[in-house]
């Protein structure tokens, strides 16, 4: 594990709601192309959509769907303790974010499969 | 980061969770049964309410994106000033237009 | 035990490894202090109180920032190895003495100067003890400058310009002291470049504070109270 100062919870979330944010951040442009498809190639986009069919691919959008659970999640979190009064249980409602990410990208794996 | 790049990153993040609900939501029902592009448009296309809820996400998640990815580059890469407004207005307004050209792929007729 | 102690100055150094025999109740400034009288009298440190009180002592054992009088080395010990180096986030001036003056030099560009609004000739303001604003100011008075939170701090180690919790804290305190009547001077202070809006929420300042502070929560306190300020204005 990361040692010294950084091996705590918080700082994990940081580093968790930083990793998601880019990954998101990178994948949105690809997101936009795919979907323009729809305008000038739409038999384009529906080949694309036929590949999603893979498990492999399904396994990746339940990624995708966890990464942007996680980030939104975390980051009510972050709205809360910097717009509202303070709470002291930040780590749980940290462990909340990432629980109920992986609740919502569980669920979008078992309607996926 | 100043208080007028903090101010646009968190009311983007502010108007963008009720459209992030809603697009997780979007997402766990239109995964049932596989995805096609028919399937998908036929929902879509010509919905007013779905080009103003995705037209407003786009530009949100592109203000929020772009100074995000700023941040990241001030802290990790420690680029100039100079070269981080390029790098966030180029992001910005470069998703702007993809995103716009998604969003009227997807609702115009 | 092995002990590796960061030898050098500002232009660059190396860890240096000591053989220090382990004691039943022994502190790292225990340990640093008999590398120095037994080992290499050109070993340079700091402290002062030895017991815990002045801060003087703070520095890197194995990866975190603590104060060395009162961290018991049975409780940092890896595999039978202590890593000592000076903290981290400010630059050395030689062996395990930092140079503060980065630390101090942000507390007042933070606005740390008591700026009081009223005059020898005006009434005190009178402030009761459970003033419930007092309370929240009370909570952050009692920093002693020993720079541990802002050697923990990543942003402070990746933005050369962000001031740093420890002063941001003092801020904090001056924005909640009613004898401080133009709090807008005190925002505006934490509002530049290297302001309160830099802080991710990390939270390893409040982890490690030996006074167990609370920087992160002042900071938020900061930041709510910014956002505010700014959406009356109108953007």
């Amino acid at each position: 594990m990361i040692k010294g100062h950084r091996n705590h919870p918080l700082w994990y979330a940081y580093a968790l709601h930083r990793a998601s944010g880019l990954a998101l951040v990178l994948f949105l442009p690809l997101h936009f192309y795919v979907l323009s498809l729809a305008l000038t190639q739409p038999q384009r986009l529906d080949s694309f959509l036929h590949w999603t069919e893979i498990p492999a691919v399904k396994f990746a959008e339940m990624g995708l769907v966890f990464l942007l659970s996680v980030h939104l999640l975390g980051g009510i979190r972050l709205l809360v303790l910097e717009l509202l009064p303070w709470s002291p249980r930040q780590k749980t409602w940290a462990a909340l974010a990432a629980g109920g990410a992986l609740f919502v990208s569980g669920t979008f794996l078992l309607n996926a499969v | 980061m100043d208080i007028r790049l903090y101010m646009a990153q968190r009311l983007s993040a502010i108007i963008m969770i009720p459209l992030v609900f809603g697009h997780l939501g979007v997402m766990i029902y239109a995964i049932q049964g596989g995805l096609s592009a028919s399937e998908i448009l036929s929902r879509t296309q010509g919905s007013v309410f779905w080009f103003m809820f995705y037209g407003l996400f786009v530009i949100a998640v592109s203000v929020h994106g772009a100074i995000g990815l700023r941040t990241i580059l001030s802290e990790l890469l420690r680029w100039n000033d100079i070269a981080l407004d390029a790098v966030m207005w180029g992001f910005g307004l470069v998703s702007i237009f993809m995103g716009a050209r998604a969003v009227s792929a997807v609702t115009w007729l | 035990m092995t002990v590796k102690v960061w030898r050098g100055d500002k232009n660059g150094g190396a860890y240096q490894g000591f053989d220090v025999p382990r004691q039943d109740n022994q502190t790292v400034l225990d340990v640093v202090t008999w590398i120095q009288q037994n080992q290499d009298p050109n070993l340079s440190y700091r402290f002062a109180c030895r017991v815990g009180m002045c801060g003087s002592c703070a520095m890197m054992v194995n990866g975190t920032p603590r104060w060395t009088c009162r961290t018991h080395v049975n409780k940092v010990l890896d595999a039978n190895t202590l890593v000592v180096a000076p903290l981290r986030n400010l630059p050395p001036i030689k062996d395990l003495v930092a140079d503060m003056d980065p630390f101090f030099d942000k507390w007042i560009e933070a606005g740390g100067h008591h700026n009081p609004s009223a005059s020898r000739y005006d009434a005190m303001p009178q402030i009761a003890p459970d003033d419930a604003q007092r309370a929240v100011a009370n909570e952050s008075i009692e920093c002693i400058n020993c720079a541990v939170c802002y050697a923990a701090c990543d942003t402070v180690a990746q933005n050369p310009n962000y001031l740093g919790p420890a002063a941001l804290q003092r801020a904090w305190t001056l924005f909640n002291d009613r004898k401080v009547a133009d709090t807008d001077t005190v925002l505006s202070a934490v509002s530049g470049k290297g302001g309160c809006h830099n802080c991710h929420s990390q939270s390893s300042c409040t982890l490690h504070c030996p006074n167990e502070l609370n920087p992160m929560r002042a900071i938020a306190g900061l930041k709510s109270a910014t956002f505010k300020h700014q959406l009356k204005r109108g953007r």
